[in-house]
This record gives C-alpha cells, structure tokens and sequence, in this order.
C-alpha cells in the first residue's frame, strides 16, 4: 500500500489546517485526488479483480478519511499555538459602537436616581397653549416674570412651551394624588445660539403632589438627589422666584472645578446653580382642579444640557448640537 | 441693581464684610452676582511696620529704614519728613503697582539701597495730604493686605433682583432685608446741612384731582395711569456739579454724575427706588401740569434726542401747549434741566405698571425708571420721599421750596390684612416654629401682626412697599426665608411611590433608541429649525432667524444637515439617529389650535459599514441592504412583526407600512456633499401609531430535537418576478415542515440567460417529532418547483 504510507506521511506531515486541506485535496480531491484516481480506474479492471480491488481501495479511502480527521482534531486543538508567527499586538477587529447623547445619558441618570424615589415619567407636547404654559401656572399677564421668557410663539396662543412645566398642569389635570413624575423634554426660548444658550435645549422637571408634602421633602429629595448625582456634596438652597412655586429656591451645589473654593467657572462664589425648585403654587393647584388645602406639593426644574457640560468639561454648548461624529464617539466609549 | 456698600451702611449700622453681606442678601432674598472693590488699584498694598528709622548718610531729607512687611526685613529709603519706628505704614513692596500706574521697582537712592515704597495719603489718592507718610492707628498684622485692614473704598455689590421683589430695587429696600437679618433698625441717611430741617408742607386736597404747587397748576386727567402725583416747585436753585460725596454714591452704584439736580433724582431713585423727574419750571406753558394719556401721534422730543411719536394708551406729562415727558418713562428734551436752570418743578408720583410696561415696549425704551415702575413702586411713600428730595436738593443746589408742595392720590390703596394659620405654616414647611418667631420675623420685615380670627391664626398686614404679598403662601415664603432655607433639614421621609404610569411615549422612545444604540448608531438632538420650502406648515411667528422660521415636518431634514456638517468636516463615516419631534399644521376643533405633533425616528448611514481593519483589504460602505434591515428592526421593535411589509416604491427605496398604513420610508438622500462621499441612505419612521401598542407575549417554543434536512435551490428567475414573490410561492407549497428560508446568493453574468438572474435559497425543513425522511423533503420541493415555474416562470438551475 505504497499510496497508504504516502499518504499517511503526508498528512503527519500537514502542519497546519491549510496545509491539511491541500493533502485531503491531493488524497480525495472529486477532480484528481489519488485515492479518487484509483476508483476511477476501477470500472476498467476485469469483474473479477474488481471485487478485491474494489474492497482495498475502499478500505484505504475510509483509512486515508479517518487519518485526514483525525489531524483535522490534532491542528484544530493546536490552532492557537500553530499561529506562532502571528503578531498578537495587532489591534482587535472594531465594530461601530452606538452611543447615546450626552444629554440624554444625563437624564437617564438624574431619572435612575428618581425612579428609586417612586418617580414614573411624564410627557406632553412642545407646542402649548398660553394657558398651559403661563396662565394656569400663575404668570400674571403682561407682567416683567414674563421677561423671564422669552417666547417663541406659533400663532395667536399658541407658542413653543418654554419650560416643561404644562405637564405638570396635564398630569395634575388627568391624574390624582400621589403624584410623582419626571418630565424630560424639549423647551424653547427665543436666546440666540452662543456658547451657554440655544434657541432649544431639554429640560427636566420634578412634580411630587400629596398629603403631608412639605417644603422638608423637597429640600430632602433634592439634596438626596446632588449628593447621588455629584458624588457626596454641599448643597445650598436660596430663595427665588417662579410664579408657579412659593416658597421657591435655587439649589445649589459646591462649585464641581475649585471644590468651593472660588472660580472663573462659579464666578468665585465656590456655588454652582444646579435647579430651581419650590412648592407647588396653591393656585397652580387650584387651577389643575386639585384641593389645595388637602394637598401640598413641590416641584423642581433644570437643564440637561448645562450639567453635560458640566459633567463632560464641554466649554461651548454648540458642541451637543453640532453633532461631529467625533464627539459622539468619544461618549461611546 | 448695583449696590454701593457703604451706602447700605448708611441706611443700617452693620459690620459685615462685603463678601459677607453678599452671601446674607443670597440666603436671605436676592441672589448677589458679584462683589466690585473700587478701590481694586490699591490691591498690592501691604500694611508694614517700620522696626529702625535712621537718616540717610548722604541726604538731609531722607530716611533709611528697615521695614516689616510679613517677610524678612526690607530696607527702604524714605523721604517724608517724619518716619517714627514701631509705627504702621501703608507700603508698596518691589513689583507693586500704585494707583495711577506707578510700577514700584528695587533701586538705589543716593547709594542707599530701597525695597519698596511707604506711601502717603496722595499716593493712594485717599485725599491729598502728602505731607507724610500716612501713619496708620490700627491693629493689624505686617504683610495684611492694605484693603483687608483698612476697609478703604467702597464696594459694588451686583445683586440679581427677581421680578416679584421691586422693594429691593433701592438701598433702602436691601438695608430692610439686612435690619431684619440682624435685628437692627433702618435709618434715612443724614441730609447735610441745614436743609435737613427746611419744613415741607402739603396741600391740602383730599379726593380732588387738581392742586396748585405754588403758580403751577397740576391737574390728574388720569387716575388710572397715575394713581398718585405729588410735586413741588423749588427756585433758586443753581446748577453745577454735586459734592463729592453725592457723586461718588452715584459712581459707587454703577452711575454716572450729571449735575448737583439730576445726581439728586438719580440718587431717590437708587437709594430709595423713586424716580423722580426734575422739569425745568420756567419752560412749562401756561404753569399748567397735566397728567392725561396722548392723542394718537402727539410727537416729542425725548431727553435722548429721539422724536417720538405717541399713541393714546400711553399716558404723559403735558404743559398747556405739548407732552413734556412720557409717564414713567423719560422725560422731553423742552423742559429738561440746563446749566441756566433756576426753577424746578420736582415730580415724584407712581405710574400704573401694565401702562409703563407697555409704553415702554413700544417704545423701545427702557430706563431705570421704567424698570422700577413696572414692577411697582411704593405709592405710600411718595410724599415723605418728597419730603427728603427737596430738603437734599435745597442742600446740594440751593434755592428755597415755593409754596406748598402738593400730593394728588384720589383713590388711597388700602392693604388688606393677609390670614395666617399656624398649623398652615407647619403643613406647607414640615417644621414647626414658636408663635412669637413667626411674629418677630414679620414684624422684622415692616408687616403688622395681629391677632387673626380663628385659634392659632395672625391677621398680617404688609408694609406698603411689599405689595407682592397677597395670600397666605406668600407670608409661609417670608417666614422660611427669615428662618433660613438651610435651618430646614433634609431627611428624606417616608413617600407613596407615584400613582401616575409611565407615559407610553417615553417607554416606546426609550425602547427604540436602546435597539439604534446596540446597532451601533450615534444618537443626536439636533435644533428642529428648518427653511422655507422643505415642506414644512408650522411657522414661528417671531422666529430667531429669519433663513429657519419653520419647524421641521421631518427629521431627515435635521439629520441631512448633520451628515452635511459632518462631511464638510471630512468625516466620512456617519451614522447617526434621533427621536424626536416633527410638527404639521393644526387639524380643526381645538381651540386654539395647537399642530399636531408626531415621534419620529431618523436614522442616517453613510459611509463605511465597519471600521477598517489590517485583516481586510477594503471595507464595504452602507449600503440600501444595510438600510432595509434597520429600518425593518426598528419597525418591527416599535410596531411588532405581524402586518409589518417594506414595499418597494417608485420613489423612493422602500415604504414601511404596519397593518397596510404608511408608517415610514427608506431613502437614498440627495446632499450637499464632497464628490467623494459615499452615498448616504435615510429612515423616517413615525412611531406615534406605535404609542401605547401592546407587544404580544413572548412565549417560549421548544427547541426541536430532529435534524433539520436543508435543500439548497437555484433558481433562474426572468426579470418580471421578484424575490418577495418566490419566496411567498416557496412558503406556501412547502407546507409546515418548512421551518426557514433564506435567500443565499444573487448571481447575473456568465452562464445566464440575458435578462434572468440566478437566485440560491437554502430551505430548512424538520418536523418537531421525527426525522425526515429523503422523500418527503424532495416531493415537497419538486411541488416548489414546479409550483414556480408555473406561476412566475422561475426554473431550477440545473448546471
């Protein structure tokens, strides 16, 4: 059987998979393979050589078939060493990774930390009637807290909502007590693009309506939330204004750059304004149909987009709208 | 408003620091932007102590010193006439600069070496004695800073006032918020002098509308726009420039010093928030004041030059002859104060609000004045600020009051008292404060405190300067202010968890931008602004830019600008998303109508649809394949498999319809773009039919056990029949033994016919139960077969 210890040379001989299909070609291969030659040529022998040549050439090609798979095995186990002369410092095989928007992932964040408060989400249109977006919210007509607001408007009563506040006016008005919800979403104001300010930018807001909801919670929920979101931190609330809370307070928390010591970034105040927030209006209340005397309430507000910079060290926030894949990229990873 | 320091100390004895009052007017009231040293030029001075004063070898007139200035001692060369060791002198060490620009560096004086500089009074220009050094009767440390110990130069504190607290628009008002803090009481500053007890009297005119101010008849047209007009006529006077320290209040809080008259309106305005207007009293026609609204088009001349033209809601301040200063406003160029002024009427009254407000948007003009009235003035106060305002100006301008001064108020604003219930106040606040806290805090801050009707409430009148206080919750907001939103705690308590679901918007937003992540896209949130002529309905009416006045009707018009931006920045491989927002006009019903809005998603691809690596030669770009499966995951995450269908269209690439509605379209997108960008491909699906749907349960299948039999088929297929049709064909003959079909290979060229292709399908058959015998899979594929040709003319590749 001179092909059979051929062969069987051959095949110990194949040091690698490649190489082994080269052999299994030469020894099986349909078009020319020895052993296939040989059957091959069997029609040819007188019948009764044929028989006994038949049952040796088929007995060699279930041999030279088992020898093939059983290096098949051999080199498959051995493959990563057989790859001795690969240079395994060449870098990996990249596919493109998604990645969400540094606005959005704050939200995402900043509504975690919410949702184990008992928070659910809230939606409503970016389109608003004046009476969701100023009226019912206690903004006297014509008045310089409308200053505040600078407002895009679509027709008559009809604008682009300025802060996402009307959601709290549909919840209050479709739902009853507890309330607890977060309403992320888009706002506009008529602020030219420059580095901190866009004609559209995202807001997040908190509702929390109840019995026995004071000014305590609120206090309580929003430091909660700063010292989760900003690593443990000291917080500062200051009076302030909105016409839809009373009493109403600006959070504040320890300046993120100097650590409260002072700088460019906090104007040397060591304070960074982070929200705004304050009791629900009892006439907000009132105008939602809820008994305000039954009920109490507080809510909170603030800007996605700012915090991002924050939070990313982005100096100009043209940079979360102009979209450079580059950008996008650097959050994905 | 910008705040003088120590002209706050002159309304309340106070001995913070500015960087401390700053941060009491933050937690208290007002958040406070910044704090200004004026005298920031005098920031590289150091208190020093002179240790050995000795004359100098080669001059009659000069010191040689050693100097203490918080370091190692300094030699210093000196030459004021008197140098007493152990004594403290303001000094200017090597590198420091002085005021006025005087750089201080190291040198020699006569052979004698000088570190630095003792200054006297002049050199700092903190007066002009420069007889001496200025010799210093502190207790201070060498080294301090020269400001630090001394408290030399005013500071500017800018403090944001929010709109409902115009009391704080004065020095008065913020002296009221800092007494209260401290518990001290609020003193008018001194006028200078002996005006400060000129005796001013009032006509007497209760209920009338005209009033006689010695010859100057005032007569009040219009109560509405002016509930309270008083005024007096001062002659005499004489116009020049004011005393320092008048102007340097003025300096101090952002102004700028006009003449000894106008620096005396200006200074009731900033110290005690009342504008006040001075009119030139000779100019007047007729003597005659009237307050009544203008005609249409009644002109002025304003006092900044501008002709004006006046509409009849806009109330003035008239003579006989014509308007001599818009209400609340400004005042008209005729009647102002010249250097040759010797007669003046001085008009301080309160105008209504929502009439300045508008007049002054009209206009297009805003002053500190209509800043003040717009947000409501003290009304009760006009006729002690009067008062004070004439005596100042007699002292600062000379003349005499003429007559009487008068104070027409036809109509007395009453302040009704305001209800507070205690248990209230622990109900809104979630802490409980004594009775008498809550007394003395408002009481602090000017209310009156009563007993209330009811057990445990107060009948609490504010003080007429806080007019922002109406109802029960504005009197909780002062006592949390007064108590301090920090003395609060901060323990979370226990809570219901929210009654109100998840919106199912947001969940389905959330759902199909986690799937366009895990596909490797890059989500944006671009601005919804587009162009006229991108089909677009709703417009801004005061849009930003005029070149984007609409609201997108679609994303891809945001993404396709994106993917532009992108190319422009030679970034080539774009991928990106958004969920958003896109709006057409407003259906009818609804009143007002708002658009309707609708949640899209967009994605865009373009570009490779890999990264490159060194194992490839080449890599593919995104192509309508890549584009197709996208569209139909996102389509299927958002409105479910079943019904779902992307029909090839003729416009387009593909429509993608959920229960035979359109609900998307996958397209090739035509940019602006460089020649070598690789094509770009675009979805649009609108997921707001998708919102609430219920996606059916998933349910577990068993997984089989028998070998699955596969068959590989080529098909030759003429041009008239697609894929689609094939495999609809391939199903329906197969049977349910069929468990997959895929389509493998395209083929066109060499071997097929002109004008046919080849097709390769792998079809996958296996019973749950038993393994497949050989004839069951071919007599169901010959079915196949012929089931093909017959129908669509497809035949099997036989070579």
């Amino acid at each position: 059987m001179k092909i059979g210890e051929e062969a069987s040379a051959a095949i110990a001989g194949a040091s690698d998979l490649a190489a082994l299909d080269v052999v299994r070609t030469a020894l099986l291969g349909r078009k020319a393979g020895q052993v296939t030659e040989l059957l091959k040529i069997l029609p040819q022998l007188p019948p009764d050589d044929r028989r006994e040549a038949g049952a040796v050439v088929n007995a060699l090609k279930t041999a030279v078939g088992e020898k093939l798979d059983e290096r098949n095995a051999e080199l498959s186990k051995a493959a990563p060493a057989a790859a001795s002369d690969a240079d395994l410092t060449m870098p990996g095989r990249a596919r493109w990774l998604g990645a969400k928007h540094p606005i959005t992932l704050v939200i995402e964040e900043i509504e975690e930390i919410f949702r184990d408060l008992g928070f659910t989400i809230a939606v409503g249109p970016e389109a608003e009637t004046e009476w969701y977006n100023f009226t019912s919210l206690n903004f006297p007509a014509d008045h310089p807290a409308m200053d505040m607001h600078d407002t895009l408007y679509l027709s008559e009563g009809v604008l682009l909502r300025t802060h996402t506040s009307p959601v709290q006016m549909r919840t209050m008005q479709s739902h009853k007590p507890p309330i607890r919800v977060l309403s992320p979403g888009n706002v506009y104001r008529r602020d030219f693009f420059d580095a901190s300010h866009a004609p559209m930018f995202a807001q997040i807001e908190g509702l929390c309506v109840d019995e026995g909801i004071s000014f305590v919670d609120l206090k309580a929920v929003l430091t909660h939330f700063a010292n989760r979101f900003f690593g443990k931190t000291k917080t500062r609330f200051r009076p302030s204004f909105f016409p839809f809370t009373e009493p109403s307070a600006e959070m504040d928390v320890e300046c993120v750059i100097c650590g409260g010591s002072g700088c460019a970034s906090c104007k040397g105040t060591g304070w960074m304004e982070i929200l705004g927030s304050g009791m629900v209006h009892p006439r907000v209340l009132k105008a939602a149909g809820i008994d305000d005397e039954k009920y109490t309430g507080w809510a909170f507000g603030m800007g996605p987009a700012r915090i991002a910079k924050l939070r990313y060290n982005i100096p100009d926030i043209r940079i979360l709208y102009d979209s450079d894949v580059r950008f996008l990229e650097q959050v994905a990873r | 408003m910008n705040a003088s320091y120590e002209w706050l100390r002159a309304f309340v004895n106070f001995d913070l620091s500015p960087s401390e009052l700053a941060d009491l007017l933050t937690r208290r009231c007002a958040t406070v932007d910044g704090v200004v040293g004026m005298r920031d030029d005098l920031k590289d001075i150091v208190i020093a102590r002179v240790v050995e004063a000795g004359p100098h070898p080669d001059s009659d007139h000069l010191w040689v010193t050693k100097v203490d200035a918080g370091g190692e001692l300094l030699d210093v060369v000196c030459g004021a006439p008197v140098v007493t060791k152990g004594t403290l002198y303001p000094f200017a060490p090597v590198g420091a600069t002085l005021p006025g620009g005087l750089k201080i560096e190291k040198r020699k004086i006569r052979g004698e070496t000088s570190n630095g500089m003792l200054c006297s009074a002049r050199e700092l220009q903190l007066g002009s004695d420069h007889a001496g050094i200025m010799a210093l009767d502190i207790d201070a440390q060498p080294g301090a800073g020269f400001l630090d110990a001394m408290k030399v130069g005013d500071s500017r504190i800018v403090v944001d006032v929010l709109p409902n607290r115009p009391d704080l628009l004065s020095h008065r008002g913020l002296a009221r918020e800092i007494a209260a803090a401290l518990h001290k009481q609020v003193n008018d500053p001194k006028i200078p002098g002996t005006a400060a007890s000129v005796p001013v009297s009032f006509v007497s005119a209760p209920g009338k509308k005209e009033a006689k101010a010695a010859n100057i008849t005032v007569r009040l047209e219009d109560a509405v726009g002016c509930p309270r007009y008083a005024g007096a006529v001062i002659k005499g006077v004489k116009i020049g420039p004011s005393p320092e320290w008048l102007s340097q209040r003025i300096v101090s809080a952002g102004g700028r010093s006009i003449n000894n008259v106008v620096d005396v309106t200006n200074y009731m305005l900033l110290g005690f928030g009342q504008p006040m207007h001075a009119f030139d009293a000779a100019r007047l026609q007729g003597n005659t004041i009237i307050i009544r609204r203008a005609s249409a088009n009644e002109p002025i001349r304003t006092l900044d030059g501008a002709d004006r033209k006046l509409s009849r809601d806009m109330v003035v301040i008239a003579d006989e002859a014509k308007v001599q200063a818009i209400a609340g406003v400004i005042g008209g160029s005729t009647s102002e104060v010249t250097d040759g002024t010797t007669e003046i009427f001085l008009e301080v009254a309160a105008f209504d609000p929502k009439l300045t407000r508008a007049t002054r948007k009209a206009l297009g003009v805003t002053t500190d004045a209509s800043y003040r009235f717009e947000r409501g003035i003290d009304t009760e106060a006009i006729p002690e600020l009067l008062a004070y305002a004439v005596r100042l100006m007699i002292a600062v301008a000379g003349g005499t009051l003429s007559g009487k001064a008068i104070d027409i108020y036809p109509v007395a604003a009453k302040q009704e008292p305001v209800k507070l219930r205690m248990p209230r106040v622990a109900t809104v606040l979630g802490e409980t404060f004594a009775p008498a806290d809550i007394r003395n805090d408002l009481k602090g801050l000017g209310f009156q405190v009563r007993a209330g009707t009811g057990t445990n409430a107060l009948a609490v009148v504010p003080p007429s300067w806080r007019r922002d206080v109406i109802d029960e919750i504005d009197l909780i907001e002062e006592i949390a202010r007064s108590r301090g939103y920090d003395s609060f705690s901060s323990e979370l308590l226990p809570f219901r968890p929210s009654g109100v679901p998840d919106a199912p918007a947001y969940l389905l937003e959330r759902k199909v931008r986690e799937l366009l992540v895990g596909l490797g896209l890059l989500e944006v949130r671009p601005m919804p602004f587009v162009a006229d002529g991108k089909g677009a309905t709703v417009r801004v009416s005061n849009p930003l830019a005029e070149d984007e006045p609409f609201l997108r009707s679609s994303i891809l018009d945001s993404l396709a600008t994106l993917a532009e931006y992108n190319l422009a920045r030679l970034q080539k491989n774009v991928r990106l998303f958004e969920i958003g927002t896109v709006f057409s006009a407003a259906g009818k019903g609804t009143s007002p109508a708002l658009p309707v809005e609708a949640m899209h998603a967009g994605m865009v691809l373009l570009g490779q649809s890999e990264p490159s690596h060194f194992s490839q030669s080449g890599t593919r770009n995104f192509d309508e394949w890549d584009a197709k499966w996208v569209a139909q995951v996102v389509a299927e995450a958002a409105f479910g498999a079943a019904d779902l269908r992307l029909n090839v269209i003729s416009d387009g690439l593909w429509e993608i319809a959920s229960g035979g509605k359109s609900v998307g379209r996958v397209s090739r997108l035509n940019l602006n773009v460089p020649v070598w960008a690789a094509p770009a491909f675009g979805i649009e699906i609108d997921l707001t039919p998708a919102i609430g749907l219920k996606s059916p349960a998933t349910t577990y299948r068993s997984l089989p056990n028998t070998p699955p039999v596969e068959v590989d088929l080529a098909l030759l297929v003429p041009a008239a029949a697609t894929s689609e049709q094939i495999e609809e064909v391939i199903r329906k003959e197969a049977g349910d033994l069929l468990e997959s079909v895929m389509l493998f290979d395209e083929f066109r060229g060499k071997g097929i016919p002109d004008g046919t292709r080849s097709l390769a399908w792998r079809l996958t058959f296996r019973s749950p139960e038993r393994t497949l015998k050989d004839k069951e899979v071919q007599g169901r594929t010959a079915k196949i077969v012929r089931s093909l040709e017959e129908k669509l003319g497809v035949r099997q590749r036989t070579s």
